[in-house]
């Protein structure tokens, strides 16, 4: 009972096998996309990685880039098939490795289908590696002296200035840390040396914030130090005012830029997904059309297409009985080798 | 004494017109590619629209707009010409057109070499503008709570951070305006009063820069207040400290990105002047060429092409000729009767003597 049965003649097989050419030239096109996707968000993580502490992990664009190579491969090559199709000549040797190549092609389609699943799924982990890279990063935000972190400062006011958030959860993570380098401190003076002597660790501690967390929208010129101190600033009250400094976190803004950009490209590989299944699809039918030809000598005579040649499930069981075959052939040989050793 | 004249047979007329074709194809590309030069750059000058004083620099992306529209067209007239130019039947027909054509087609090369020349002549305009606009621009920076003027702010805040500068020509520029809106300053404070009180104006003036002109590149956290006094910030020297602030000033670096960015699209109106250029050529060969060839017993026989029936300054003299002539329609028919009066009276004296 075979699966999807069409009917073809010779106008038919020709509109296929131009109509599934030109779906091919497409997927190679999709291919590009894929691998130009893959490179693109390699650059954008690799641009942050000082944010994520060089942790991060580059598996999904480099498993993005491959599969859009493989699939320009692979595409290509069934486009060349496709072509030669029209000519029986020429199809005579692609058709011993069809069956191998379209076997490969439906395990690749779901190779694909687990890609774009794993795009929507990389978020997770993200998220804890920005939080991490984020607190140590603000924790370095001081040391512009200490070789290897010196850059740390203006990656992070960039940062902040352009995905307009401050801080990690919220502007107050900069209440915590010291962040005005030991050197611009000076010592001996009464004001430096209560802040120190009031917490445990001996830091410098403060109730500010630094200029890149500055919103420009604000009305009145940003307000960066003393911010908890009402009677520091004529008509300020720090419960009420809300568009000084950003309020939204940089963990949040930049899982929600990634987030968004991971969303995109599983979005995109779903639907080379689907075209990829589409000419697999037409590729089985020109396959299978051109090999039940009724008059092998006369190409003009008519023919049958399918997708499976029984139905799924006895396609199925086949598969797994060539599987169990495959597997027994392997011991056979020792039982048989046992055998003739205890016979003879 | 023709110009340039060339020999052509028929095989050579048929590749001149398939080359032709081709290369006014490309002309077409090249020029819905100075049309969309023309969009990206009105674009970005429209973006900044806000700090600039007048719009004359418009007319360079205007002009560039205009020229690839107008190129588009000609040379697609070009290729449909070349198309027609094989068969004799359907060439006369484009006899008077071909000369509209030339016309227009010298016209655009003109006017893209005035592009070229404007871009450049023009930057001076364009300084004063700018200088002008963010003056404006940093005078109402406080005003956010004045309709119309209420964006000011926020608009020189992302420029500035964007463009990485800090004031006009630089950052003293805001030592000289208030800008600090007086609803946050408190009246009745001594230190409020002592600086409105120190100008004549009786504005609040100080010695501070808004947060958008920090420098993140700066070794320590952003010094904004009582920049000159070096007392009140520990280990600062107002005069060697180089990277707390953008040293570079807003109108400088603004007339930079704009001048780079009409010096970026040089090559390619050069280019097209060339193809311009080559394809009015070819067209006046090819004209005279068929029309040659259409002349003879044989159509596909040799003739000859070129690019001037006489010499440069022989044309040159007909062209006033015909003008002037033109010109004198309008003017002739009063006279008329006594020109013909006149010239009766010549014709009958020197019948006698000959």
């Amino acid at each position: 009972m075979v699966l999807m049965l069409v009917k073809f003649d010779l106008k038919k097989r020709v509109k296929l096998a131009q109509t599934v050419w030109f779906m091919y030239w497409f997927a190679v096109m999709a291919g590009v996309l894929v691998f130009s996707m893959g490179l693109f968000f390699k650059i954008e993580l690799r641009k942050r990685s000082e944010l994520m502490d060089n942790n991060e992990s580059h598996f999904l664009p480099n498993l993005l880039i491959f599969m859009g190579l493989i699939l320009c491969g692979i595409n290509g090559f069934g486009g060349k098939v496709c072509y030669d199709s029209l000519d029986p000549a020429k199809f005579v040797k692609w058709k011993p490795m069809l069956k191998t190549f379209l076997m490969f092609c439906v395990g690749f389609n779901v190779l694909l289908l687990l890609t774009a699943l794993l795009c929507f799924l990389m978020r997770i982990p993200l998220q804890f590696t920005l939080a991490e890279g984020l607190k140590n990063g603000m924790k370095f935000y001081k040391d512009t002296d200490t070789p290897g972190r010196c850059y740390m400062k203006r990656t992070l006011d960039l940062m902040q200035i352009e995905f307009r958030c401050c801080g990690n959860d919220n502007f107050r993570d900069w209440f915590e840390i010291q962040w005005v380098s030991n050197r611009y401190l000076d010592f001996s003076a009464k004001e430096v040396k209560d802040r120190i002597g009031s917490n445990v660790d001996g830091q410098y501690l403060m109730d500010g914030v630094p200029f890149s967390c500055c919103n420009p929208s604000s009305p009145r010129p940003c307000i960066q130090l003393q911010m908890t101190n009402n009677s520091a600033y004529y008509s300020y009250d720090h419960y009420t005012e809300e568009l000084n400094v950003w309020k939204r976190g940089c963990r949040e803004s930049m899982v929600s830029y990634y987030g968004g950009l991971m969303n995109t490209i599983g979005a995109l590989v779903v639907l080379v997904t689907m075209l990829e299944v589409a000419v697999t699809i037409g590729l089985q039918y020109i396959d299978s059309s051109l090999s039940t030809l009724v008059n092998p000598e006369d190409p003009e005579s008519e023919s049958e297409g399918w997708i499976l040649e029984k139905s799924v499930k006895e396609t199925f069981t086949d598969i797994m009985a060539n599987m169990k075959a495959m597997g027994k052939g392997g011991k056979v040989d020792e039982g048989g080798e046992a055998g003739i050793a205890t016979v003879s | 004494m023709v110009l340039l004249k060339i020999k052509f047979t028929q095989q050579r007329r048929v590749h001149l017109a398939q080359g032709l074709w081709l290369l006014s194809w490309m002309a077409v590309m090249w020029g819905a590619i100075i049309f969309c030069l023309g969009v990206y750059l009105k674009t970005e000058l429209l973006r900044r629209d806000e700090v600039m004083d007048n719009t004359e620099i418009h007319v360079v992306p205007n002009i560039l707009m205009m020229v690839g529209l107008a190129s588009i067209g000609t040379n697609w007239v070009a290729s449909r010409v070349c198309q027609d130019s094989m068969d004799a039947t359907r060439f006369p027909r484009w006899k008077v057109l071909l000369l509209v054509w030339f016309a227009v087609a010298a016209v655009l090369c003109c006017l893209l070499i005035a592009v070229v020349v404007l871009s450049f002549a023009l930057q001076g305009r364009l300084e004063e503008s700018l200088k002008v606009g963010l003056r404006n621009g940093i005078r109402f920076y406080k005003d956010t709570d004045v309709p119309g003027r209420c964006f000011q702010k926020e608009t020189i805040d992302r420029l500035q951070m964007e463009f990485r500068c800090c004031g006009n020509n630089n950052f003293k520029d805001w030592f000289e305006v208030q800008w600090v809106s007086s609803r946050y300053l408190n009246f009745t404070s001594k230190e409020v009063k002592d600086r409105i009180r120190s100008n004549v104006d009786g504005r609040y003036l100080l010695d501070g820069i808004p947060f958008s002109c920090c420098n993140p590149s700066s070794p320590r956290p952003c010094l904004l207040y009582h920049l000159t006094d070096n007392n009140a910030h520990y280990s600062y020297d107002y005069h060697s400290e180089e990277l707390n602030v953008y040293s570079r000033g807003c109108r400088q670096a603004l007339t930079d990105y704009y001048m780079q960015l009409m010096n970026s699209t040089g090559p390619g109106v050069l280019s097209v002047i060339l193809i311009q250029i080559s394809v009015l050529l070819s067209m006046r060969y090819l004209q005279t060429a068929m029309e040659g060839a259409m002349g003879l017993e044989d159509p596909e026989g040799e003739s000859e092409g070129y690019l001037l029936e006489k010499g440069v300054k022989e044309t040159f003299e007909d062209l006033k000729v015909n003008a002037l002539t033109m010109l004198k329609f309008g003017q002739v028919d009063p006279n008329d009767t006594e020109g013909s009066s006149e010239a009766a009276e010549k014709d009958a004296s020197p019948t006698p003597a000959s």
